[in-house]
């Protein structure tokens, strides 16, 4: 059985610059893998050309043995793939249900014309943030919600369809620890589910402390790529600062 | 355990604010109180306001500046503007004289007329959406070249209607139904429909979108060049049916046609509501701009004031509108 997702030989380069060099990566169901890396290691990169916002300059991408190109992000999302973004990549003017909904609203029939069906919208985004344990309410508008609120529209909507693959983007790095937790334990969720997630972070023990696995990026180059209980915070400093060369 | 659940479950299913709350807070909602003021003040203080006459004058006058401002209040909405609306109903309008002395078709000169604006609107929105060029200089340059076109097309005359040929054309725009101006009416409609446009469907909500939170709408797979697009295609279309409307009034049109226009569209959906930020605007806005304008500009002449006040009045409450926005918005936090 094919893996999940499988990137064979990925490199990016803009113009002279390599952003990433000759990356394989395979992905299964269920699994955790924790991406860390320094500032311009290249995982915002690998996880941007896994999500569509731009194509590789080489290589492969496999998802679930077919070969796939994806030319933007929507693209992604049809086969399976929802990101939250670092800035979570929500309008703070609109409310929370319609955020969640951004790009795939709920429409019904009236007469001729397609209408929004807000009832539709605020039920379904209800249960969703029911799911999430989340107290966030779909009629409020997201520019007065706390950090944890936020985080949660954005991860709702990852919920909207059958992702079988969840990036996220740092997205513990801007709220508290209680809603730290919160995030991770809604990681554990997702994999529960047999979903697949990419957790990009800076924060050593949330990785520790929920991924399965842990993938180091240094300059451009995958360095490291191993079960994480075969490894520990003080290898993956080494390999991040590039003290440990690989492993 | 369910007790927790229980809880969200409540908080979930409230409301931030009812339909009372969000009416308090909408910039529309202040405009009509200080516009039912006014009104109120001009009935107490002159004879002359509160005539059949006069309001239907009232009506009339505001419907056209209300028209485009209609159009212009979505281009505003996704951050942009569009200065060349007062040009593009004088390119249009010129275009309709043409054709309608040309062909003596009514049908065929409104056509012409829309299309012309249509055409304007696809070249504004393509140069600013596909080539991502700045509005306010796009819209800037097209502000000169439409009017100059209108000079070169009416080569700087008069175009005027006469006789019996040209009744149904001059009585669309400047007839009445039951006593309400034909012009008024197509007001209602319009914001009627556009109201209903942002409000009730996705095109609607993406306006909105584009004006929170551009780069998100992109990620979330909102089409959004075309949105852009549209939205200049709607002011300019809005321009020329407000050009229908008033060279029907008129019974003439010349090159000057709506020059400056734009400058009172621009105000009436700012006063409305309408933030250049983006993000905020009503089409019901967009009309309690255009009937404040109107009935200051009225006022004042009730009222024995110089019209050269006019100006003063306007700008005055262009500020005041942005200051009550500042203030909402600070109370907001």
């Amino acid at each position: 059985m094919p893996a999940l997702l499988e990137l064979s030989d990925i490199s990016k380069h803009y113009g002279a610059i390599q952003a990433l060099s000759s990356v394989d990566l395979s992905l299964e169901s269920g699994e955790v893998l924790g991406l860390m890396g320094d500032n311009g290691a290249g995982k915002s990169t690998l996880v941007k050309i896994i999500a569509g916002n731009f194509p590789a300059s080489e290589g492969q991408m496999r998802l679930e043995g077919e070969e796939v190109h994806f030319s933007k992000p929507v693209d992604a999302r049809n086969k399976g793939i929802e990101v939250v973004y670092q800035d979570l990549a929500l309008c703070n003017n609109l409310t929370a249900a319609a955020n969640v909904f951004l790009g795939r609203e709920i429409k019904r029939q009236l007469g001729p014309l397609k209408v929004l069906d807000y009832q539709a919208m605020y039920k379904r985004a209800g249960e969703l943030f029911q799911e999430l344990k989340s107290e966030t309410r779909p009629r409020d508008v997201v520019r007065q919600m706390s950090g944890g609120q936020r985080q949660a529209v954005a991860i709702a909507r990852t919920r909207l369809s059958k992702a079988k693959i969840v990036l996220m983007d740092e997205p513990t790095a801007a709220i508290s620890v209680r809603q730290v937790a919160e995030v991770l334990d809604l990681l554990r969720k997702l994999r529960d589910q047999g979903l697949a997630v990419i957790l990009i972070s800076h924060r050593m023990p949330d990785v520790f402390s929920v991924a399965d696995r842990i993938v180091v990026m240094r300059r451009g180059h995958k360095v490291a790529d191993k079960a994480i209980k075969s490894s520990s915070p003080e290898e993956v400093t080494g390999l991040i600062t590039g003290a440990i060369e690989s492993a | 355990m369910s007790k927790q659940i229980a809880a969200i479950e409540d908080v979930v299913g409230v409301q931030e604010s009812g339909f009372f709350g969000k009416m308090l807070r909408s910039q529309a909602f202040w405009i009509t109180v200080f516009v039912a003021l006014i009104v109120l003040l001009l009935i107490l203080r002159t004879d002359r306001f509160w005539t059949a006459n006069n309001l239907f004058n009232v009506a009339r006058n505001l419907s056209f500046v209300g028209i485009m401002a209609l159009g212009m209040t979505p281009v505003i909405i996704t951050a942009g503007i569009d200065l060349s609306v007062g040009s593009i109903m004088g390119l249009s309008g010129i275009i309709l004289g043409l054709v309608l002395v040309n062909t003596g078709s009514m049908w065929l000169a409104i056509l012409a007329c829309l299309g012309t604006a249509l055409l304007v609107g696809i070249v504004n929105g393509a140069l600013i959406s596909y080539l991502k060029l700045n509005p306010f200089v796009i819209t800037l340059g097209m502000l000169a070249l439409a009017r100059s076109l209108a000079l070169v097309f009416s080569n700087n005359k008069l175009i005027s209607f006469f006789g019996d040929e040209y009744d149904a054309f001059l009585n669309l725009g400047g007839g009445s139904l039951w006593g309400i101006p034909n012009p008024a009416i197509a007001l209602v409609i319009f914001a009627l429909i556009i109201g209903f446009l942002l409000n009730y469907t996705a095109w609607g909500q993406y306006v909105y979108a584009l004006g929170g939170n551009e780069e998100a709408a992109r990620l979330t797979g909102v089409p959004v060049r075309w949105i852009k697009m549209s939205v200049y295609m709607l002011a300019a279309f809005m321009a020329g049916v407000a050009a229908v409307l008033m060279v029907g009034w008129l019974g003439a049109v010349t090159n000057a046609l709506g020059e400056q226009m734009e400058l009172n569209v621009i105000a009436a959906a700012v006063i409305g509501g309408a933030n250049l930020l983006g993000g905020a605007g009503t089409a019901f806005g967009a009309v309690i701009g255009a009937v404040l304008l109107e009935v200051i500009r009225n006022g004042l002449i009730l009222a024995g004031v110089s019209s050269l006040w006019n100006g003063f009045f306007v700008g005055l409450f262009i500020i005041l509108a942005v200051f009550l926005e500042r203030v909402r918005n600070y109370r907001r936090g």
